[in-house]
Formats: structure tokens, C-alpha cells, sequence
């Protein structure tokens, strides 16, 4: 048969590796800084851009969509052409997705300290750059597939089929996730409210861990893994069940984000089911992993690469035991809202994600560069210093999450709260907290380490833009017959591109279509009526300051809650909560019941000075909210677009609602004016104090009308 | 937007059992292919990353050093 020729692109996989190291350091660097926010809250220089609940958005876009983005595409890019025996289909699709993704990184670093969010986790993105998204999404889909269709290997080794199940899923959720009806240009509301928001948030937050951290990097992981020991993987058959049982599973498995809220407990259950399922295909694929090392252990001990991938993957096979155990209800019920939850995501991501990716670094760039390693050692040096720091990172996170957790839940003889004053909770984890950060420092000790072994490694040898390689071409007329059902999916990519599609949407239609379509499910409250012009200013200064990464604004049915916060939370009560803002996170109390709490005075104080109110309080003084004004130019835009997605205002409303408004806000200033503070009706903090003073009393209106 | 469309599913009470009727085929079907595959069929899918150095042009990397 007739030997075709042809190169290799090496150039692009060199860039996005250039890309992955680049925002690597940047993401984990701010990543520190937010971990030395929470101890020292003046570590945000006092300037709004660079405070926590801006920051923390760019942080976990920065170290998912810039670091592990650009490290899979590299991945994708160097063991795709190999595996396929071709060139990836076009040079000019792979350069608009190397550099269109960068700008929307780009973007993002503008936008996000700027405070244009969407506050949805991990989708924070606003919706001109969610359609940049989309479409450079689909030029990575069709270069893969293009490559794919005009391969020289008939069958698509397992490593493939990852890949492919990770375009076809990120599309789906993504694109559903960002349904947005826009407001201004970098200002949207979410299509979904309340519950039904929640719900599909958390099902795209669990699939972006799941088809974005994972999927991808099991692929790497069957191509690299297999490399770096010099044998084939384990067991093929193994890695086939490991494919369809986890695309399978996974989809299903987002509510468990959701257990005690105010989502059906049928959906929660759902949720809880298939977390613990999802055991058996991530252990085995585990353990393929693992066992492909079978009689190589003893390489394990001096090549760096290898050490790597044994830690990344044994971290894949810790937090995806944690997770379902986290999934089951009574565990959840202590470890939600706590640090437990910061640790195992940065199992996954230091160990699973981070070290994955350093190791196919340690393996790729001497390749490319036709050399070796530059230093053994020094890489040597980081695995250690790598580990220590995630060791260092995640066991005081763990301890704090439980000791925070017990304190909240612990009452005394008389049957009150033993710690009724939240901030008791807080300053007792502060020392994990300042741990934290150390582990932290480490980690980027070590990958700062990586950087320099990498450039000296590339400088002392010569880059090799085009790999040639020599192939025979695929017959494309000759019919096969036969075979298994499967090898023949493997032949048709189409085929197999639907049918993953298939596997992942049947999951996420059984979990939606009831909770959109059933009127039971979602229980209306007669009293819950939409916010007022000023609160909903508020609401969107609420969402720009990202107070939803550190407060949640969902009281669990439990008594600790209850009685430390008021009333449990009901799905009822979020109908008109575009975005949902129930939070993920616990640094701060829950905030659901706190309108009517404390008074505007004491609201303007603590807003000023945290401390003035709260001494001890690691949460950062809001200075600005006190110079800045709301535009009233917006009003009429925000209402308009809230009545198209279902908020029932009064057509023609947005004419008079700036009048309402003011009304509003001159009844707050005029409260503040009795304690002697003067500030302007337009200040942002007056809008501010008018959501938080609304927060959870729809409900209690009818209980005042029944007793005047 | 999302109007409340129906007050509820008409036998509903089917779902969880289809539900579990496409995952136990799906599954059972998967380990009966898995365990008839062909060993030398194995052999070959799991030999492919470990093929693509065979065919690379070893030289280049001597011939191309500008």
C-alpha cells in the first residue's frame, strides 16, 4: 500500500502550551491573593477591581478556561494528529481557536474585575462573550471532527471518543446555561428564574467538571499515560465501559449541588442516585490508569512524568470517591456551604488537573524540541514541593469545613445555639485559612519551577514547527462487514458523535423538562411579588460585588438554620429571581431572611466598616458603594427585559419607575438622615440597603395583614 | 417565560421504571459486546498510541536543524 506523507503541526500545540503555562501562573497567583484576602481583608489594595467577590470569578475562570482550556487543547492537538495519522484538518480553524480563545480570556480579565457578571458559577462570563464562546467552540468542533473524517487510522482510539464526548457536552450546556435576555451591553438577565435557574446552573456547573475538567484529560490521560510508560493502557475493554458508563452517569448527577434546597426532593434524589453510580465508572477508570503501570513501578521512582500522572490519577480516583460520598444527603448536610467543598474542587484541580497537565508538559516539550529534560532534578524538585502543596492546601481546608460546620450545627443544654453569632465560626478557621494560603504559595513555587525547566529545556534544543510522518491512506471504498457493533461505531465518527450526544441529552431531559413543565413542582406564593425599581438596583450591585461567592441566600429545612436565620427557605419564593442568587458558599451568614434584620443604619455602617459592626469580620470595607451612583438611564432597560422573561410589570411601568424610585430611596436616606449620616439618593449603597432590606419578607406580608 | 404547562405528567409513575429499563439494557449490552471482543481486535485498538513513532520520519530531526 502506498505510503502518504505529510506533517505533524507542532507550532499550535506549542502555543497553547506557552498559553497554559502563561495564565497557569497568572490564575493560581490570584488564586493567592484571594486566600489572603480571607485573613486579611486589606489585601485587596482597597480598590474594588481586585476585591474577593470580583476576583474570585476570575480566579476559577482563569485556572479552568485559561489554564486547563489551553492545556487541553494543546493535549488535544499533539495526541489527536498522532492518533489519527494526520494533520488536524485546517491550519487557518486552528489558529482562529488558538487566538479567539485568547481574547475571550482577554475579555474576561477586563470584564470580571469590572464587575460584569452574570454571577452564575463558572458561566460568570456576560453575553457578547458567551457568543464569542459558542462560536470559537464550534471551530474547535469542526477542526476536530474535519481531522477525524480524514484520518489514516480506520479505528478512533478510546482517547478520541473523549474528546468528542467533550465538544459535543461543553456545546449543549453551555449554549443552555447561557440563555440571557441582555440589558445593556455587558449586562443580561438570566432566561430561567429562581429553582429552574438553580437547576440548570448546577446541572452546566457539574458537566463543566465533569466534561470539561474530566473527559478531556481522561483522554489525555489514555494517549500520554500509555506514552510516558512505553505500554498499551491496561485494559481496552475496561476503557470502553470506563467511556460510555461515565458519559452516561455524569449528566445526571448536577442536583446533588442542590440537596436541601428548595429544588423537588424528587430531583434531589435523582441527583444523589447517579453521584454514587458514577463511582464505579471513575474508580475503573482509576484503576485502568493506575495498572497501566503494572512492571513499570520501578520507572514511577525516577521519571519525573510519571510521578506526576501516578498522583494526578490517584487524586482523580480520591475526589471522585469524595464526591459521591459528598452527594449522599446526611454528608452534604455537613459539608455544603463549608471549605470542605474549596478542598476536594482543589483535589481535583492541584492534583487530578494540575499535575496531569505538568506531567504531559515534563513529557510533550522535550519532544518538540527534540532534547531532553533540562533538569531532571529540578523537576523532581517540584513534584515534591507540587505535593506539599496540595497536602498543605487541603487538610486544614477539611478541618475547617468540619469544625466550622459542627459549630454551626451545635446547641447547648437550654436548646439554643451554642454559637449564635456567626462570626464566631469564622474567626475560629482563620489559622486554616492563613495554612491555606501557604499551600497555595507552594503549588506556584513548584509551577513556577516548571516554567523555568521548560524555557531552559526548549532553549537548548530547536523546535519543530512540521513533524513529518508517513502513513497509509484509509481505502475508502472498501466495505468492511461486520465486526462488532462497536468497531463499527468507531469507524463512523458521525454516528458516534450522535449517539454521545444522545447518551448525554436523555439525562438532562428527565431532569428538566418536569421541573419547567409541572406546576407542582414549583409552588407559587401569593404574597412574592417582583422587586422595585430600587431593590432591583440593588440586586445587580449584589451580583456586580459578587456577594453570592461568600453568602448564600438558601436557609436549609434544618433547626440550626432556622433558628439562626429565620424560616426555610421555598421554591415559591424565587419566581422572579433572574438569576437565582442562592450561592454555593458560606464565608459570611446566609442572607435569605436577613430584610428586616437590623436597621438602614446599621446596614450603611457595616457596609463602610465591617468591623464598626462586627468586630473580627473578615469581610472587606465597600468605600466605593458610597461614592458611586446608580444610573437611572438603566431603570426602564431592567424592567422591560425582566417583563420579557415573565416578571410581572405593568406594561408602560419602566416609564414610572424611576419615580417609585425615588420615592423609595428618599424614605432610606431620610431614615439614615435621623442618625445624622447624609448621603445622596442615587448613592449605590442606598439601592444596596433597599434589596438587603427585602431579602425573604415577601412571605411574612401576609402574616402582618392577618395581625395588624 | 416558562409558563406552567401542565398540572402534571400523565403517568409519570412510568418514568424511573423506563428510566431503568434503557440503563440496565444499555449496560448489560455493553459488558455482553465488551466480553466477546475479539483479543487480537484489543490488542491492536490498544497498540495505537504506542504505533504513531514508527512512522515518523526518524532523520528529520538531524536533516532540519535551521
Amino acid at each position: 500500500m502506498e505510503l502518504q506523507q505529510f506533517k505533524y503541526d507542532n507550532k499550535i500545540v506549542k502555543y497553547f502550551v506557552i498559553a497554559t503555562v502563561t495564565f497557569g501562573l497568572i490564575g493560581m497567583l490570584v488564586g493567592i491573593l484571594m486566600a489572603i484576602q480571607l485573613f486579611l481583608p486589606e489585601a485587596n489594595f482597597g480598590l474594588q477591581f481586585t476585591t474577593f467577590g470580583r476576583i474570585r470569578p476570575l480566579h476559577t475562570n482563569a485556572v479552568i478556561f485559561a489554564f486547563v482550556g489551553n492545556a487541553m487543547f494543546a493535549g488535544v492537538y499533539y495526541s489527536m494528529q498522532r492518533l489519527l495519522k494526520a494533520r488536524m484538518f485546517s491550519d487557518m480553524l486552528s489558529w482562529v481557536h488558538f487566538w479567539g480563545w485568547q481574547l475571550i480570556i482577554l475579555a474576561a480579565v477586563i470584564t470580571l474585575p469590572l464587575g460584569m457578571t452574570t454571577s452564575k458559577e463558572y458561566a460568570e462570563l456576560e453575553w457578547p462573550i458567551d457568543i464569542a464562546i459558542t462560536i470559537i467552540w464550534v471551530v474547535f468542533g469542526i477542526n476536530m471532527i474535519g481531522t477525524i473524517l480524514k484520518r489514516r487510522e480506520r479505528h478512533m482510539y478510546v482517547a478520541i471518543w473523549f474528546y468528542i464526548a467533550t465538544f459535543v457536552t461543553v456545546a449543549v450546556l453551555h449554549v443552555v446555561n447561557s440563555f440571557e435576555i441582555p440589558v445593556t451591553m455587558f449586562k443580561s438577565y438570566s432566561w430561567y428564574a429562581g429553582v429552574q435557574d438553580a437547576l440548570v446552573q448546577w446541572w452546566y456547573g457539574h458537566n463543566a467538571v465533569a466534561f470539561f475538567l474530566t473527559t478531556p484529560f481522561l483522554g489525555i490521560m489514555y494517549y500520554f499515560l500509555p506514552k510516558a510508560a512505553n505500554r498499551p493502557v491496561y485494559s481496552y475493554k475496561l476503557s470502553i465501559i470506563h467511556f460510555w458508563s461515565l458519559i452516561f452517569i455524569y449528566i445526571w448527577a448536577g442536583p446533588h449541588h442542590l440537596l436541601y434546597t428548595s429544588l423537588p426532593n424528587w430531583a434531589q434524589s435523582l441527583g444523589t442516585v447517579f453521584s454514587i453510580m458514577l463511582l464505579a465508572p471513575s474508580w475503573g477508570g482509576m484503576l485502568n490508569g493506575l495498572l497501566t503501570l503494572r512492571g513499570a513501578w520501578d520507572r514511577v521512582r525516577e521519571d519525573p512524568v510519571l510521578k506526576f500522572m501516578v498522583v494526578a490519577v490517584t487524586a482523580y480516583g480520591m475526589a471522585t470517591l469524595e464526591g459521591p460520598l459528598l452527594s449522599i444527603k446526611n454528608v452534604n448536610a455537613i459539608a455544603h456551604f463549608t471549605d470542605w467543598i474549596i478542598a476536594h474542587v482543589h483535589v481535583g484541580g492541584l492534583g487530578w488537573n494540575g499535575f496531569l497537565i505538568f506531567g504531559m508538559l515534563y513529557w510533550m516539550i522535550p519532544r518538540m524540541w527534540g532534547t531532553k529534560l533540562y533538569s531532571t532534578k529540578l523537576a523532581n524538585t517540584h513534584f515534591w514541593i507540587g505535593t506539599l502543596g496540595i497536602i498543605v492546601y487541603a487538610l486544614p481546608l477539611y478541618t475547617a469545613g468540619v469544625v466550622q460546620s459542627l459549630m454551626w450545627k451545635s446547641f447547648n443544654a437550654e436548646g439554643f445555639l451554642e454559637y449564635p453569632n456567626f462570626l464566631e465560626t469564622v474567626t475560629q478557621i482563620v489559622p486554616m485559612y492563613m495554612m491555606r494560603a501557604v499551600g497555595g504559595v507552594l503549588y506556584l513555587a513548584g509551577a513556577i519551577m516548571m516554567a523555568y525547566n521548560l524555557v531552559k529545556t526548549a532553549k537548548q534544543g530547536s523546535f519543530k514547527a512540521e513533524e513529518a510522518a508517513e502513513a497509509p491512506a484509509l481505502e475508502k471504498k472498501k466495505k468492511i462487514v461486520g465486526g462488532h457493533w462497536h468497531s463499527v461505531l468507531e469507524r463512523k465518527p458521525i454516528i458516534f458523535t450522535v449517539l454521545t450526544l444522545v447518551a448525554i441529552l436523555i439525562g438532562g431531559i428527565i431532569e428538566m423538562v418536569p421541573t419547567f413543565l409541572i406546576k407542582s413542582n414549583i409552588p407559587t406564593i401569593e404574597s412574592v411579588k417582583p422587586y422595585t425599581p430600587l431593590e432591583l438596583h440593588g440586586r445587580d450591585l449584589y451580583i456586580k460585588e459578587g456577594c453570592s461567592n461568600c453568602h448564600t441566600q438558601m436557609v436549609r429545612p434544618f433547626r440550626s438554620e432556622t433558628e439562626r436565620y429565620g424560616e426555610y427557605s421555598k421554591a415559591g419564593e424565587f419566581v422572579y429571581d433572574h438569576p437565582f442568587l442562592w450561592g454555593s458558599k458560606r464565608t459570611g451568614p446566609d442572607l435569605h431572611r436577613v430584610g428586616g434584620k437590623y436597621n438602614n443604619v446599621w446596614h450603611f455602617n457595616h457596609m463602610l466598616d465591617p468591623n464598626s459592626t462586627s468586630p473580627g469580620s473578615i469581610m472587606p470595607p465597600y468605600a466605593w458603594l458610597f461614592t458611586q451612583s446608580i444610573d437611572l438611564d438603566e431603570t426602564a432597560g431592567k424592567i422591560t427585559a425582566l417583563r420579557t422573561v415573565g416578571v410581572p410589570y405593568a406594561e408602560g411601568y419602566e416609564e414610572t419607575a424611576n419615580d417609585d424610585l425615588m420615592k423609595q430611596a428618599k424614605e432610606i436616606t431620610a431614615d439614615l438622615a435621623a442618625s445624622d449620616i447624609e448621603i445622596s439618593e442615587q448613592a449605590e449603597i442606598v439601592a444596596l440597603i433597599a434589596y438587603l432590606q427585602r431579602l425573604g419578607t415577601d412571605i411574612k406580608v401576609k402574616s402582618n395583614d392577618q395581625n395588624p | 417565560m416558562f409558563k406552567h404547562y401542565f398540572e402534571k405528567i400523565h403517568n409519570v409513575e412510568v418514568w424511573p421504571i423506563i428510566s431503568l429499563t434503557i440503563f440496565f439494557v444499555f449496560f448489560v449490552g455493553l459488558m455482553v459486546y465488551v466480553w466477546r471482543m475479539k483479543k487480537d481486535y484489543v490488542e491492536e485498538m490498544s497498540d495505537i498510541p504506542l504505533d504513531d513513532d514508527a512512522t515518523i520520519i526518524l532523520s528529520d530531526f538531524k536533516n532540519e536543524n535551521h
